[in-house]
């Protein structure tokens, strides 16, 4: 039951994880929230180390030796960033708090200066709340229409109308993969739909990125959002990218230091991309930190991690399946390869923070919740779901912990 | 360390699996009140009827975790045929109980939790208060302590605003 499920990425992976060694509630832990956040290898915490401890100062304007050095760490990693997801150019790549901001950003400063009350914008039912929020916000101010492309039952974009809800649009914003069902979107061919009708395409590849093989061309996204903190790197680091006309064309997000060339009494001129959209000192050791992800994940071989998780992902299915019959439904697509390793589920009728809190009496830790998602819960007809996410440390031992732990819960809440 | 025994007790399952005074009342002439935890999606959703300032009967609805499920329940036996006032008392004594700092420096909610028992009267007073008391577990588990108590602060808006009302 043990058995490797991937040649490429084994048990030494895990080895790489310090955060996996340590036990919960004296059981080794077994960590299935990835989608939440992804735990560090020690090539991320030993370079953000490093940096603090031999490099550290600020970026960009300093003419001493380890300024220099720490904005030569900093814009390495913004070239390690570009490689990653095959940007055309090192300055398309934004570094922002989160993907939450740089959602935020795109909404403010390209919707803020394109959308006006004749206009539209066209999201779906199962985006995360930070791909929704910041486009509520905006229309609440600028009266443009927000449509929705439905789900179907088994978790699918329906994209029977879309031509008809594209026409007279002019952006489609959606996620690559769903963070509540795992869902693989067909990027292309709604980057291909957005385009025909006029509108641009922004993806949230928050789930994506982390997973699979990217490719910003191949996707034929406009912008793209991804987040550190859930592809290995640290907390506090997210990323926008986006083509540079589109970039050089649009207005800055926040004001203050960095993102200037002149300030005057009567107003500012704008820094160059992607300098324009920085302002203030940015996380530095996070960025640092997210380039040491970058190059560990590109060491692992992201075709090797997606062909690790495919395998997993089928594996949890039928083990939990198996195990646990009737008693289990998992949302979203039944066939691994149109899906990332996200298993929302429903077990009995037992509510998920329950299960989650007897998951973690055996060390397993699940998330339980509407995982920023309501209008998708609202379309499953459930108010919360337990959710179960795997990546590259994840083996099938984790997966016959969690079957194993349901039946703990069974146990409990049986009638 | 806590185990979850401390939190899933016997009696709090039982009024998980059957809970009591579960339902709806027609409004009006009762009154409703809704409870929201925007963390986890809970509901509970309340309507009572009130005569003078007595509840004189009160319905759950909603749905959610054993905890706060079980918790609404057992507020619900414990509340009908109470006047406003104690149940006020009642609610203080239980989010006390309910509180970490509470819990540090002893007794002090279970001993008014029996105080307002006693001015209860009735015969199952003692029983229901037993059952209150089971929940004081929760607070070994912070991040439940609002599932404990989502049905008693939806209770406290609905007597405040019947309070107003008049």
């Amino acid at each position: 039951m043990s058995a490797r499920v991937s040649p490429e990425i084994d048990g030494a992976v895990k080895a790489q994880f310090p955060l996996l060694e340590r036990s919960v509630h004296g059981r080794p832990i077994v960590y299935l929230d990835s989608a939440a956040s992804s735990q560090k290898p020690m090539a991320v915490l030993d370079a953000m180390d490093d940096y603090y401890r031999t490099v550290n100062a600020n970026v960009h304007r300093g003419a001493y030796e380890i300024a220099a050095a720490a904005t030569e760490q900093m814009e390495q990693a913004r070239a390690d960033v570009a490689r990653f997801i095959s940007a055309p150019s090192a300055d398309e790549i934004v570094f922002t708090k989160n993907a939450t901001e740089a959602m935020n950003l795109v909404a403010r400063s390209w919707g803020g200066s394109n959308l006006g009350p004749a206009d539209a914008i066209v999201l779906t039912e199962m985006e995360h709340h930070a791909n929704i929020v910041p486009w509520h916000i905006l229309a609440a101010e600028r009266g443009f229409e927000i449509r929705w492309i439905p789900i179907t039952h088994d978790g699918c974009l329906d994209l029977t109308d879309l031509d008809r809800l594209l026409d007279g649009a002019k952006l489609l914003s959606v996620t690559a993969m769903s963070n509540v069902l795992g869902t693989l979107n067909p990027i292309p061919r709604l980057a291909a739909a957005a385009h025909e009708a006029g509108a641009l395409l922004s993806v949230d590849a928050s789930q994506y990125v982390p997973h699979l093989p990217t490719d910003v061309g191949e996707l034929g996204a406009d912008f793209m959002v991804f987040t550190g903190h859930k592809m290995c790197g640290p907390t506090g680091v997210g990323v926008l990218w986006a083509r540079m006309e589109l970039l050089d064309a649009i207005p800055p997000f926040l004001g203050g230091g960095e993102m200037i060339l002149d300030v005057t009494k009567e107003g500012f001129r704008p820094n160059t991309v992607p300098h324009k959209f920085e302002a203030g000192t940015p996380p530095i050791a996070e960025i640092v930190g997210l380039g040491a992800a970058v190059r560990y994940l590109e060491g692992l071989g992201m075709d090797a991690v997606r062909a690790h998780e495919v395998s997993l992902t089928g594996y949890a299915l039928r083990t939990l399946t198996d195990r646990h019959g009737d008693d289990i439904t998992v949302h979203g697509p039944s066939e691994p390869a149109q899906r990332g390793g996200v298993l929302s589920f429903v077990y009995r009728d037992v509510h998920p923070h329950d299960i989650s809190q007897v998951l973690d009496q055996s060390g397993v830790c699940v998330r339980a919740g509407h995982h920023c998602a309501k209008p998708l819960m609202r379309c499953l007809g459930v108010t919360a779901t337990t959710r179960a996410s795997l990546y590259v440390y994840n083996d099938t031992s984790d997966i016959d912990s969690l079957a194993d732990a349901l039946g703990e819960v069974g146990a409990l809440f049986g009638h | 360390m806590a185990g979850l025994e401390d939190l899933y007790r016997e009696i709090i399952l039982d009024h998980y699996r059957n809970p009591r005074n579960r339902g709806e009342l027609e409004c009006p002439p009762a009154q409703r009140s809704e409870g929201f935890n925007p963390l986890c999606g809970d509901e509970v959703v309340l309507t009572f009827e009130m005569d003078g300032d007595v509840v004189t009967d009160l319905r759950v609805g909603g749905y959610g975790c054993s905890i706060s499920q079980a918790s609404a329940s057992m507020m619900s036996a414990a509340v009908i045929g109470k006047t406003i006032d104690e149940i006020r008392d009642l609610t203080r004594s239980f989010k006390a109980m309910m509180s970490i700092h509470e819990e540090s420096i002893g007794g002090d909610g279970t001993e008014a939790l029996d105080g307002a028992g006693e001015s209860d009267g009735s015969t199952d007073g003692a029983l229901r208060l037993g059952d209150l008391e089971a929940l004081r577990g929760v607070v070994k588990f912070p991040v439940r302590i609002k599932c404990a108590t989502l049905g008693w602060n939806a209770l406290a808006t609905g007597l405040d605003e019947t309070a107003e009302g008049e």
